[in-house]
C-alpha cells in the first residue's frame, strides 16, 4: 500500500513544495518508507536544473550498502568532468546532502539520452530529474522529514506530484523510491500505487529497444513505458491509454509534464483514487484526506472510473 | 475402520478416535424467552429520544475520539447528532447499533458507518471506500459520490447514493438494498450473495460478476457483463418494488421503470440453496 497525490494550478502558481508536503503528510499511514516529490517550479525556462544522487541514504531502514562517505566527493569530481566534455557548463550548485545534489547548468544540446547515459555510466551515480521545470526530490522518511531535509516549503509552480511509499517490490533505498523520471525525456515524472506483474517481459522488451532501467522497483516501468511511447511519437495522453491495456496489474499512476498532469486508473478500479476539480485547481490522492489538508471546506470530489485518463494543462 | 453408519451417533467420535472420555457436563447454550424482556438487552443500545438533538463538532478529534463521543451522546439518550467537520477523516460513526437519527455536514473517509445496525443516517458530502460495509439494518444516504466497494457484503437495510460510485458496489453483498442515483464502476454486484442493486444511470465492465444470487437493477448502459450474470424478465412486480423503493429513497422518482434492465444469476458457477437461519424460521 502506498499513497499519491498530485495537484496543478491553473493560471497561478503556488508554494506547490508546501502543498504537496501536507497531502503526503495526511497519507503517511500508507507508507513512510520514503517519499518523493515532483515539483514543477517557476523558472526562466533557459537552464536546465538536474537533480541527481552520487549515492544512498544508508540509515533510516536503508537496505543499502553502507560506504564511505569519500567516494561521494569522488563521485562528484567525475560528474563535473564528464559535464564539461559534454559542452554542459554549471551555473549554480547545491549541495543539500553529502548524496544528494542540485545543479543548474546551461546545455543547450536537446538530446538528453546520450548525456544521461555519459552522466549515469559513473557507478552509483543516478540522475533523479533533468529538466527546465521539473525537480524530483525523494529520500527515505515521510513527507515531513524529506521536505524539512531539502527545504522544499517555499517553492513555488504551478504543479506537482508526490509519493508515500511502502516498499514491497523493492528494497527501501532512495532509487526504488518515486518520482521515476520519464528519462530520457526532460521534464517527465511519475508516480504510481500498485503493483505490475508483467514487468519483466516489458523490460526486457524496452531494453531491447534501448531504454534504461535504474532499479528493480516495478513502478519505474511506468516511466520507461510512456517515455517509449512518446519517443515514437504518441502525445502523452495516447501514451496513457495504450498503457491500460499494455501494463498488467493492478494501478492508479499520476505522470507530469512541464505544462500538464495526468491519471490513469487501472481497467479493475483496483487502486484508490479520489479527485477534486475545479477551474483553478486540480487536486488528487489516494484518499480524500490528502486534498482536505489544503482544501479544508467542503468540497466536491468524485472516484474515477475502471480504464479512465485524464489529463489536464497548466 | 469403525462402521460410523451403525454406530450410536455419542460415540462415533469416540470410534474415530477423536477423543475417548465421555463429555458431560451442562450446556453452555443460553435459550431465550419472549416474555423476559431482559433477555433481548443488546450490547451497546440506549434509550434515545429523536428529539433530544445535539450538534458535534470532530475537526480537532481522531476517529476514535469521535466514535466514542457518539457512543456517549447515545448514552445521555441524544436521539439525533449532527456531526460538524467530518473533513473526509476515516471510519466515522462505525459500530452504532441503535436508531438514531446521524447526520454529517461534511465529507468521510474509509469505512465510514461500517458495521451498523439501525441508525438512519444523512450524510450530506461523499464518502470514500467501503461505506456501510457489514450494515445490518437501517438507512445510510448519501448526498453526493461514493468510492469503491460501497456497501460490500451488507446484509440489510437501505444504502442510497444520490451521485455516483466506485467499483465493486455491493460486492459479496448478503440483503439489503443498494440504490444509486448516477452510474457505477466496473466489478458492481461482485459475488453478491442476496439483496437488490439499483442504479439508475450507467454501469461498467463485468456487471455481476461470480453473483450467487441477488438482483441487479440497471437503468443505462452495461459495460459487459460478468460471468454467470444472465439477463432476466422484468415483471410487474419488479416495476411495483422499484417504484415503491424509489419513492422511499426520495430518488429518480419519475423515472420510467419500466425500461430497466434485471440481472440475476444464472447459477451455473454457484448453487447457493441454503437458507439464511431467519429465512428458515420464516420458511417453516
Amino acid at each position: 500500500m502506498c499513497g499519491i497525490a498530485g495537484l496543478i494550478h491553473r493560471g497561478k502558481s503556488s508554494k506547490v513544495g508546501h502543498e504537496l508536503q501536507g497531502m503526503l503528510q495526511a497519507l503517511k499511514h500508507r507508507g513512510e518508507d520514503s517519499t518523493g516529490y515532483a515539483l514543477y517550479g517557476d523558472t526562466d525556462g533557459k537552464n536546465f536544473i538536474m537533480r541527481f544522487k552520487v549515492g544512498e541514504n544508508v540509515g533510516e531502514g536503508s537496505t543499502s550498502v553502507t560506504e564511505d562517505v569519500s567516494v561521494y566527493d569522488e563521485r562528484k569530481k567525475i560528474v563535473d568532468n564528464y559535464l564539461s566534455e559534454l559542452g554542459a557548463k554549471i551555473l549554480k550548485e547545491e549541495r543539500i546532502l553529502p548524496y544528494s545534489l542540485r545543479y543548474e547548468i546551461d546545455y543547450n544540446k536537446k538530446d538528453l539520452l546520450n548525456f544521461s547515459q555519459k552522466i549515469e555510466s559513473i557507478p552509483g551515480v543516478e540522475i533523479l530529474s533533468m529538466g527546465k521545470s521539473l525537480e524530483v526530490i525523494k529520500d527515505l522518511g515521510n513527507a515531513k522529514m524529506v521536505c524539512d531535509r531539502y527545504n522544499l516549503d517555499e517553492l513555488v509552480g504551478t504543479h506537482a506530484i508526490g509519493h508515500a511509499r511502502m516498499a514491497t517490490e523493492s528494497g527501501v533505498d532512495i532509487k526504488s523510491a518515486h518520482p521515476f523520471w520519464g528519462y530520457p525525456f526532460s521534464d517527465v515524472s511519475v508516480v504510481h500505487n500498485g503493483q505490475l506483474t508483467n514487468y519483466w517481459n516489458n523490460r526486457r522488451a524496452l531494453e531491447n529497444k534501448g531504454m534504461r532501467f535504474m532499479s528493480e522497483c516495478d513502478s519505474e516501468l511506468i516511466a520507461v513505458y510512456l517515455a517509449e511511447k512518446m519517443r515514437d511519437g504518441a502525445s502523452l495522453e495516447e501514451g496513457m491509454k495504450e498503457s491500460l491495456s499494455g501494463l498488467d496489474g493492478v494501478f492508479t499512476y499520476f505522470v507530469a509534464t512541464k505544462d500538464s498532469l495526468g491519471m490513469a486508473k487501472d481497467t479493475m478500479a483496483a487502486k484508490p483514487l479520489v479527485l477534486y476539480e475545479s477551474d483553478d485547481l486540480v487536486a488528487m490522492g489516494s484518499e480524500e484526506i490528502a486534498i482536505r489538508s489544503i482544501l479544508p471546506q467542503e468540497i466536491d470530489t468524485y472516484d474515477p472510473f475502471d480504464g479512465e485518463v485524464k489529463v489536464w494543462q497548466i | 475402520m469403525a462402521n460410523l453408519k451403525n454406530t450410536e451417533k455419542k460415540t462415533k467420535a469416540q470410534a474415530m478416535g477423536m477423543h475417548t472420555e465421555v463429555l458431560t457436563g451442562r450446556t453452555q447454550q443460553k435459550f431465550f424467552n419472549p416474555d423476559e424482556a431482559e433477555n433481548f438487552y443488546y450490547f451497546g443500545t440506549y434509550d434515545v429520544d429523536f428529539n433530544k438533538r445535539t450538534d458535534l463538532d470532530v475537526k480537532d478529534m481522531t476517529a476514535a475520539e469521535a466514535n466514542k463521543e457518539i457512543d456517549n451522546l447515545m448514552s445521555q439518550g441524544f436521539g439525533t447528532i449532527v456531526i460538524k467537520n467530518p473533513q473526509g477523516k476515516h471510519s466515522l460513526g462505525v459500530g452504532i447499533l441503535n436508531k438514531l437519527n446521524l447526520i454529517f455536514e461534511g465529507s468521510l473517509g474509509y469505512f465510514g458507518m461500517g458495521s451498523c445496525d439501525g441508525p438512519i443516517v444523512r450524510i450530506n458530502g461523499r464518502v470514500g471506500w467501503s461505506c456501510a460495509e457489514n450494515l445490518m439494518a437501517g438507512k445510510v444516504v448519501i448526498e453526493k459520490n461514493a468510492g469503491s466497494c460501497f456497501g460490500a457484503a451488507i446484509r440489510g437495510g437501505d444504502l442510497i447514493c444520490k451521485g455516483s460510485v466506485g467499483a465493486r458496489t455491493g460486492i459479496d453483498m448478503k440483503g439489503g438494498t443498494i440504490i444509486i442515483g448516477g452510474d457505477a464502476g466496473a466489478f458492481t454486484g461482485f459475488m453478491m450473495q442476496r439483496g437488490r442493486i439499483i442504479i439508475l444511470g450507467d454501469v461498467g465492465i463485468n456487471l455481476g460478476d461470480s453473483m450467487y444470487d441477488g438482483t441487479i437493477f440497471i437503468g443505462g448502459e452495461i459495460g459487459s457483463y460478468g460471468s454467470d450474470a444472465v439477463d432476466s424478465e422484468l415483471t410487474k412486480n419488479d416495476q411495483d418494488w422499484l417504484k415503491r423503493k424509489l419513492k422511499v429513497a426520495e430518488i429518480g422518482e419519475n423515472f420510467d421503470v419500466s425500461k430497466m434492465k434485471k440481472i440475476v444469476a444464472g447459477k451455473k458457477l454457484w448453487n447457493y440453496d441454503n437458507l439464511e437461519p431467519t429465512e428458515k424460521k420464516g420458511a417453516i
